[in-house]
C-alpha cells in the first residue's frame, strides 16, 4: 500500500508498504529517518517515541496505515538547523548521553513534558519519563538534563 | 548509503581532569548517530536466524526445500554451507556457527535465511522443517558434572581451587550460608545488528556493534575459511554492551549470507531474539563458612561455589577464576579454602557481564559479613572495617595489593553521608508508587552497607595490550591531531577520553577520533574496566612519540607526523592449578554502597530510597563520565537486587521480553550521591583505576542488606521477589 504523511513538516510518501509494517519501520527503513530507535518493538522501552499529531507515541505500536494524512515529528525534527533544541543541548551538557540508544526517545518525551509543564518537579519528571528505559546512566544525569532544560526556559 | 561511522571532531576543548562534552553527543541527541541497526546499503537484503525451540535435542533432519521457494528469498543456509571451522568461542572453540546434529540450548542457531524483507525472511523460516529427537536437558549446576556429558570432555568447564594458610583452624564465631544468584541479562538497548558487504574478490566488510573487533575478526575469518586480511571489520554505533557483545552473535551469519548471495546483508535481532542471541551473567549457587574471633577478626573463610555456564563455555573459565580469587572480598583473611566450579548445562550460555564473577561472590560474602556482624553483636560497618584490606594486604592468591585499597575509608564515606528524610507521605515516593497500594501503612525502612572488590584489566598471564596511532598535521594554520584505535566505544566515553589525553599530551585542541576498525592493530576488549587504562595508555604512549618529533614546533608546514605504538600493562601470572597461588591480577578496584529502602511488608514491594556510593578511581580523567559510570553500574546492581532475572524452566527461557524481564525505570531509581576518591595507582597511566565494574558489585548486597534490616528476613537469593518478603 501507499502511505502519505507529514514528517517534520514535509509531505512524505512511502510505497510498497506491507500492511503489517509499523510507523517505526516506515520511518527508519523507507523514509531514511533512523533516529527513532528499535530497542524492543513492543512499546516497553520508549526508544521510538515520536509525536503523532502533537501527542507522543511509541512508533513501534502505530501501524503505518494509521499515520495516513497525519503529522509526525521525530527526534530529527527538533533542532533548527545547527541549533539544538534546549532539551538536546541539556542532554549533551549534563552527561545524560552514554550509548545514546535511549536518547532520541527520551529527548522527545522530555520535550513533550516541558511543553506541557514548563517547570516540572522531580516526581513529575520521573512520572513523565517512566516509559523510557535507559540502561547506561541510572537516570540521574537524565534528571539533571531535564532540570537544566527547564531552568533555561 | 549509511555505512561509515562519522569521524568525531568536537568543537569543545578540555584535557584530562575536565569534563568536555562527548564528541558524538550532538549526533546522538539529533538522532543522527549511525548505530549498527541503522545501517543501510543500496540493494541490501535481510538475514534471519532459525533457532532451536528445545534446550537439548538431536537433530534428525533439516529440510529447506519449501523455504527456498518463497518469493523474495535469496538463500537458505545450514552448517553444510559453513566453509571454514564450524566452531568458535572466546576460550574454548566449542560452539557451532550453525548446529550440526545436536542442539544444546533453546535458541541455538540452526539455519539462516536471506530475503528481500524481514517479514519474507520470517515467513520462509517457518517453512524450514527440522525434526528433533528431544532429549532430557541437564539443568542443575550442582549435579551437572555427574550428569549426561554434553561435550566430549564432560560437563566441568573449570575448577579453580584456592588454598591459603591452614585448613585446621577453629574460630569463636562461625556463620554459614547458601546463597543463590539468578541469571541477569545485560539488556543493552541497541539490539545485536550488523551489515555485511561482500567485495568482488571473495572478501567481506562487516560493520558491526561489538566489544572487540580483532577477536571477532579472527573467529569470523576461521568460520569463513578466509585469511584474516579478507575480513575487514568497522565498528558501527553500539547501543550499550556490558559484556553481552564479547561473544559472536550474528557476525559470521551475516558474512555467510553476504558471500553466498553476493549482496549486502543486514541482520537486526528483535528484543526476544536478543535474549537468545547473547550470553548472560552466570547464575550461581554459593556455600560459605566464615569463622571469626570474638573481636570480629576473620580467622578463616571456606567456600564452594557453582557457576552455571550453560551450553557453551564462552568466558566461563575467566569468570570462575574471578569468583574464586575475589571470593573473600576486600578483607584480610589468613586461612582461605575456595573451590569454584564452572559447568556446562543446557541452560542459556553464560559469559561476560559487568562485574564478571565478582558480582556473584560479592552478594554471598557480603551477606555473610552481615550475618557475622549479627552473630557478634557488631554493626555491619564495624565488622567490615575490622577486616578491611589496605595497601600491602595479601590476597587469597598470595598476591600483595600494591596500590591504594581504601576499603575502610570508602565505608566511612558512605556511612557519614546524610540519611534521607523519613518515609514519604507522597504516594509517588512510596513502594508501589501511583499504583496507590499504600499510604505508608505496612511500610518499614532499612539501611544496608556493602563493599566490593574487582580486578581491573585482563588477568592470569594474558598478553593484554592496545594499539594507538596518533597523526599530527597542520589544519587551517594550526596543529591538528587524529587518533586511531580499534578499541570499541560502546557508550562509556572512550572517544572523549582519547581526545582529552591527546590535548593534554600534545597541547593540541583540535582532535579528531577516527572510526575504529581492523586496519590498525588490536585494541583489546572493551571489558574488565580496561579501556581507559590500556587504550588510554597506548594513546598516551603514541603521543610521546609524536611529541618527540614535534620537538616543540607549532608549525610543521606540510609535514605529517604519524606514530603508531602498542602499549601493555605490567605482566600478570597464571595461578597454580592446585593452590590458586599467583600474581593473577594487574589492579584492584573498590567501591562501597549504602542503601536505604522502604519495604511494604504486606505486598512485598520494595522502594530503594537512596543508593549512595563511594569509589576510588585513582584519578578521574573525566569526572562527569566517572560519576555516570558509577551511577549506571549501581543501577544494574539494583536491578539484580530486586528485579532482574532470566527465569528458566527445564532450560527454557520464560521471560524473553521487556514486558517480563524488568530493568529499572526512572521510577525505580533513587537519587544517588557519589563520592569519588582519587588515590593514584603508580603503576597505571595517570594513576587511573578502572571504574565501570566495582559499583555493580557492592550495589546489590547493600540493597539486600537494607531489605533484611527492614524485614528481619534471611533473604539468601537475588533478585528478591515479592513472595520472598511476604512468604506467600
Amino acid at each position: 500500500m501507499r502511505v502519505n504523511l507529514t514528517v517534520n513538516g514535509e509531505q512524505r510518501q512511502a510505497d510498497d508498504v506491507w500492511e503489517g509494517e509499523s510507523l517505526l519501520y516506515v520511518l527508519r527503513e523507507r523514509l531514511g529517518l533512523p533516529g527513532s530507535k528499535n530497542a524492543c518493538e513492543q512499546g516497553e522501552c520508549g526508544s521510538c517515541t515520536v509525536y503523532l499529531d502533537d501527542v507522543p507515541v511509541c512508533a513501534c505500536l502505530v501501524a503505518a496505515g494509521q499515520a495516513q494524512d497525519r503529522e509526525v515529528r521525530t527526534v530529527e525534527g527538533l533542532a533548527e538547523g545547527d541549533r539544538l533544541d534546549p532539551v538536546q543541548e541539556a542532554f549533551v551538557e549534563a552527561g545524560a548521553v552514554q550509548c545514546g540508544f535511549c536518547t532520541p526517545g527520551l529527548v522527545v518525551a522530555a520535550h513533550d513534558l516541558l511543553e506541557r509543564v514548563p517547570q516540572p518537579s522531580d516526581p513529575e519528571i520521573r512520572e513523565a519519563l517512566a516509559g523510557n528505559l535507559c540502561r547506561c546512566t541510572g537516570y540521574e544525569k537524565i534528571l539533571d538534563a531535564v532540570r537544566l532544560a527547564a531552568a533555561r526556559r | 548509503m549509511t555505512l561509515t561511522p562519522a569521524e568525531l571532531t568536537s568543537a569543545v576543548s578540555g584535557g584530562i581532569g575536565t569534563s568536555p562534552q562527548r564528541p558524538d553527543g550532538n549526533l546522538k541527541v539529533r538522532g543522527e548517530f549511525a548505530y549498527a541497526s541503522d545501517l543501510w546499503h543500496e540493494d541490501m537484503i535481510w538475514g534471519a536466524t532459525l533457532r532451536s525451540p528445545h534446550p537439548y535435542a538431536r537433530i534428525t533432519s533439516v529440510d529447506i526445500t519449501e523455504a527456498l521457494k518463497v518469493p523474495g528469498v535469496y538463500a537458505v543456509l545450514t552448517h553444510l554451507d559453513v566453509p571454514g571451522r564450524n566452531l568458535y568461542g572466546l576460550e574454548h572453540k566449542d560452539q557451532p556457527v550453525l548446529a550440526v546434529d545436536v542442539v544444546r540450548y533453546q535458541g541455538e542457531p540452526i539455519a539462516l535465511v536471506g530475503a528481500d524483507h524481514p517479514e519474507t525472511a520470517r515467513r520462509a523460516m517457518k517453512k524450514i522443517v527440522v525434526t528433533y529427537d528431544v532429549l532430557e536437558p541437564v539443568v542443575d549446576m550442582e549435579t551437572a558434572v555427574d550428569d549426561t556429558p554434553l561435550h566430549p570432555g564432560g560437563n566441568l568447564v573449570r575448577h579453580v581451587p584456592i588454598r591459603r594458610g591452614s585448613r585446621d583452624v577453629t574460630a569463636d564465631v562461625v556463620v554459614t550460608g547458601r546463597y543463590e544468584v539468578g541469571m541477569q541479562d545485560q539488556a543493552f538497548l541497541g539490539p545485536e545488528s550488523g551489515l555485511a558487504v561482500p567485495a568482488g574478490d571473495g572478501s567481506v566488510d562487516l560493520y558491526i556493534a561489538t566489544q572487540w573487533l580483532h577477536v571477532d575478526r579472527s573467529q569470523v575469518a576461521a568460520a569463513l575459511g578466509l585469511p584474516e586480511e579478507k575480513v575487514r571489520l568497522t565498528l558501527s554505533g553500539v547501543g550499550g554492551a556490558f559484556g553481552g557483545r564479547e561473544d559472536l552473535s550474528m557476525q559470521v551469519h551475516a558474512c555467510l549470507l553476504a558471500l553466498h548471495t553476493g549482496k549486502p546483508v543486514k541482520m537486526v535481532y528483535n528484543r526476544e531474539e536478543s535474549f537468545y542471541g547473547h550470553v548472560h551473567r552466570h547464575p550461581a549457587v554459593l556455600y560459605y563458612e566464615h569463622g571469626a574471633d570474638h573481636t570480629g577478626k576473620l580467622v578463616y573463610v571456606r567456600t564452594k561455589m557453582y557457576l552455571d555456564g550453560g551450553a557453551y563455555a564462552s568466558s566461563t573459565p575467566a569468570v570462575v577464576a574471578n569468583a574464586a580469587t575475589l571470593g573473600v572480598g576486600p578483607y584480610e583473611v589468613d586461612n582461605v579454602t575456595v573451590d569454584a566450579y564452572g559447568v556446562y548445562t543446557n541452560n542459556p550460555p553464560c559469559g561476560a557481564m559487568r562485574g564478571f564473577g565478582a558480582v556473584q561472590a560479592g552478594f554471598a560474602y557480603e551477606s555473610q559479613m552481615d550475618k557475622l556482624a549479627e552473630a557478634l553483636g557488631m554493626s555491619p560497618v564495624d565488622v567490615r572495617v575490622r577486616n578491611a584490606m589496605t595497601e600491602g594486604s595479601v590476597m587469597p592468591t598470595g598476591q600483595v595489593v600494591d596500590s591504594a585499597a581504601p576499603v575502610a575509608q570508602l565505608l566511612k564515606l558512605v556511612q557519614d553521608k546524610p540519611l534521607p528524610a523519613g518515609t514519604s507521605t507522597d504516594i509517588r515516593e512510596l513502594p508501589g508508587g501511583v499504583s496507590n497500594t499504600t499510604h505508608g501503612e505496612g511500610v518499614v525502612r532499612g539501611v544496608g552497607y556493602a563493599v566490593g572488590i574487582k580486578n581491573i584489566c585482563f588477568s592470569e598471564g594474558y598478553d593484554d595490550y592496545s594499539t594507538a596511532r596518533v597523526r599530527v598535521s597542520m589544519v587551517n594554520g594550526e596543529l591538528a591531531a587524529a587518533v586511531h584505535t580499534a578499541a570499541c566505544e560502546v557508550g562509556q566515553g572512550l572517544v572523549t577520553i582519547m581526545q582529552q589525553i591527546v590535548r593534554t599530551e600534545l597541547g593540541i585542541e583540535r582532535v579528531t577520533v577516527l572510526p575504529m576498525d581492523t586496519t590498525i592493530g588490536n585494541g583489546g576488549s572493551t571489558s574488565a574496566s580496561r579501556q581507559t587504562y590500556v587504550t588510554g595508555g597506548a594513546v598516551k604512549a603514541a603521543c610521546a612519540l609524536v611529541r618527540e618529533k614535534l620537538a616543540g614546533r607549532t608549525d610543521i608546514g606540510d609535514e605529517v607526523i604519524d606514530e603508531t605504538t602498542e602499549w601493555r600493562h605490567r605482566a600478570t601470572e597464571a595461578i597454580d592449578p592446585e593452590t590458586g597461588q599467583g600474581n593473577a591480577h594487574v589492579q584492584y578496584g573498590f567501591a562501597a554502597h549504602r542503601a536505604v529502602v522502604d519495604v511494604d511488608v504486606e505486598l512485598g514491594l520494595v522502594r530503594v530510597v537512596a543508593l549512595d556510593c563511594a569509589q576510588d578511581v585513582g584519578r578521574a580523567l573525566n569526572p562527569q563520565a566517572v560519576v555516570g559510570q558509577i551511577q549506571g553500574g549501581s543501577a544494574q546492581g539494583l536491578g539484580l537486587a530486586v528485579m532482574e532475572e532470566i527465569q528458566t524452566s527445564g532450560g527454557k527461557v520464560r521471560n524473553p521480553s521487556f514486558t517480563d524481564y524488568l530493568i529499572p525505570t526512572v521510577l525505580d531509581m533513587p537519587p544517588m550521591s557519589i563520592d569519588v576518591l582519587e588515590l593514584a595507582d603508580p603503576h597505571a597511566p595517570y594513576g587511573i583505576r578502572g571504574v565501570g565494574e566495582p559499583p555493580t558489585i557492592s550495589s546489590t548486597p547493600a540493597i539486600v542488606a537494607a531489605i533484611r534490616a527492614a524485614t528481619g528476613l534471611a533473604l539468601t537469593r537475588v533478585p528478591v521477589r515479592p513472595e520472598h518478603l511476604t512468604g506467600t
